[in-house]
């Protein structure tokens, strides 16, 4: 296969999930914020296709663009948007939120250029290692493999977990249980 | 001719394994090209059809036999005002039939006509297919809601609600496909498209036969699911004229309106290949093993033509049958020159020489558009026939009977692959 990852496509792709993930921030109107994240969504899917992760990319877009955002719609649109963009912020997070994501950056900066420098890092050796070694054809049947052979019990804890939470939602919403 | 046109074409692959940016191009132009045609084709049809079961001629007067009406139509739809309400969401409002319109014909990069006629075969390409068309949702919602308008939004809470249970149910059914996949004899599922189709001319079966009557149960399960998601008769209930407007595009006029009904038909198409894929052994002819050899293989090459031919004969009949009034001149003209077309392109059909093998190379594409022709006319007799579902009635359908069904298809699949 020929690595058709070019750095432009990284950037293209980085820069739109960062200009979505700004939007999602700045606007007022929650639908559109709601828009703008499904943008940075589909073009992080895209850079899961630059990595050679097909199946994850296929399943961020059926998963969290086709289905959570869809439900996260649906409860916006239900809303009364003009009531709450009329109210004022009582809670002046954003000094925080900002501290917070420098802190985070700062983190990831910090690692990236750590493990550059020392050359037996282990991170530094995946960084190292090029994309196209992992781009077989058997990308689905890998992640298959890992589900349901090493990582069975965290898979099944977590399956256990959503069950827990669909009852949960039903009783919720049941009106009355007789 | 330069290497990266004529280099392509000996390779035997799809433009997109090949990485042909050209060849990819041209298949990207020719499958818009199809799907236009179809559309417009379809938009005939379905009036026509629909006309003679409920014994009424339909559309007579735009060309012969009302073969123009659909381009008056989409000229009157481009002409139309094109009105944006005052109180609309003028972005979202926007967006919303663009966004429609590209998941609706960017599924049909993976739909596979042939063995190397796919723009290009992605490892996940159905799992890409049903990603990419419940993307398609997400228009519906924009364009209820971006119209501010109560009836939109209620059509787009119905639409929504219904495409994304039945959602379940489909990829459920899809899933026990792909499972079927991965039992022939070295063990290896696939989800590409083209693989899904070699994988029933390896194992020499159309999945829908395959363990019968699993295979049969799971296609069944998705072409009630496909009706749903395609929000078509009988469940039909985001659009339901009588009751919402027109549901969520009722704020939606002209040519924005005509983006809609683009990506509802093409949307029809694409669900319909995928049945056709995944079930209907794609681009295989009818029995390649039962009736194999060089003599069935000549005869089901001719049918192509011979179809082509008998929709010219068809249309010569009926020229003839036109009355003789100076008025129809032009509409005989008209329907017999359509003939003559249809017959041409069955002759050349037939051409099959050392240097040009028409007939061999449209094999594939043809059997594959007939199969999912076959589902289009099912869509326009389903219109014709069923009554509407309530919406109670539509969820039980999808949540309580669908989806355990599909389940237990997918239990048992994997149950007898594992006994066979």
């Amino acid at each position: 296969m020929q690595p058709v990852a070019t750095t432009f496509f990284f950037y293209m792709l980085s820069g739109i999930a960062v200009l979505g993930g700004i939007l999602v921030i700045t606007r007022r109107n929650a639908v559109h914020s709601a828009l703008a994240l499904i943008l940075t969504l589909l073009s992080v899917a895209g850079l899961y296709l630059m990595l050679y992760a097909p199946f994850v990319a296929g399943v961020q877009i059926i998963l969290y663009a086709g289905g959570i955002m869809v439900l996260f719609l649906f409860v916006i649109m239900l809303v009364n948007l003009e009531k709450s963009q009329k109210e004022e912020q009582f809670n002046k997070i954003w000094l925080i939120g900002l501290l917070g994501a420098l802190g985070l950056g700062a983190l990831f900066v910090g690692v990236f250029v750590r493990s550059a420098r020392s050359s037996n890092d282990i991170f530094f050796q995946l960084l190292r290692r090029p994309l196209v070694a992992f781009a077989d054809e058997s990308n689905t049947q890998a992640v298959g493999q890992m589900l349901y052979q090493n990582y069975l019990f965290a898979f099944e804890i977590a399956s256990l977990l959503l069950l827990v939470a669909i009852i949960g939602a039903v009783v919720m919403a049941k009106k009355r249980i007789n | 001719m330069p290497d990266f046109i004529t280099g392509y074409l000996s390779s035997n692959k799809t433009p997109g394994e090949y990485g042909s940016v050209f060849w990819s191009l041209v298949y990207i132009f020719l499958i818009f090209l199809g799907l236009s045609v179809a559309v417009i084709a379809m938009n005939w049809l379905e009036r026509k059809i629909l006309a003679h079961m409920q014994v009424r001629l339909g559309p007579m007067r735009v060309g012969p036999h009302g073969l123009l009406q659909p381009i008056a139509d989409a000229v009157k739809l481009l002409i139309k005002e094109d009105i944006t309400p005052s109180a609309a969401d003028r972005w979202v409002f926007w967006i919303a039939p663009v966004f429609v319109v590209i998941t609706a014909f960017t599924v049909f990069i993976v739909v596979p006509f042939g063995p190397q006629h796919a723009v290009t075969d992605m490892n996940i390409g159905i799992l890409f297919m049903l990603g990419i068309s419940s993307l398609s949702v997400l228009g519906v919602v924009m364009a209820g809601w971006a119209s501010n308008s109560h009836y939109p939004l209620l059509g787009a809470l119905r639409a929504s609600a219904q495409m994304v249970s039945y959602e379940i149910a489909m990829g459920l059914a899809v899933v026990s496909a792909v499972l079927m996949t991965s039992l022939d004899k070295d063990g290896t599922g696939t989800m590409s498209m083209i693989g899904i189709v070699q994988a029933q001319q390896a194992q020499q079966t159309w999945f829908v036969f395959k363990f019968f009557p699993l295979g049969l149960i799971a296609f069944v399960i998705f072409a009630i699911a496909m009706v749903a998601e395609t929000n078509r008769v009988p469940f039909d209930l985001p659009e339901a004229e009588g009751e919402l407007g027109a549901g969520f595009h009722t704020e939606y006029s002209g040519f924005r309106w005509s983006l809609f009904f683009l990506a509802e038909y093409s949307a029809m198409i694409a669900v319909s290949s995928i049945a056709v894929t995944m079930w209907l052994g794609g681009w295989l002819r009818p029995f390649p093993h039962a009736l194999s050899g060089e003599t069935w293989d000549t005869i089901f090459s001719l049918v192509p033509g011979v179809t082509f031919l008998f929709l010219a004969a068809l249309s010569f009949r009926a020229t003839a049958r036109m009355s003789n009034h100076p008025y129809f001149k032009f509409q005989k003209l008209g329907l017999g020159a359509f003939g003559l077309l249809l017959a041409l392109i069955g002759i050349v059909l037939f051409i099959s020489t050392d240097a040009i093998d028409i007939r061999g190379k449209v094999q594939d594409v043809f059997w594959f558009t007939a199969k999912v022709a076959v589902f289009m006319y099912l869509y326009i007799w389903y219109r014709g026939t069923f009554p509407r579902y309530r919406f109670d009635q539509l969820m039980k359908v999808g949540w309580k009977v669908l989806l355990p069904l599909g389940i237990a298809v997918l239990i048992l699949t994997a149950i007898g692959g594992i006994i066979f």
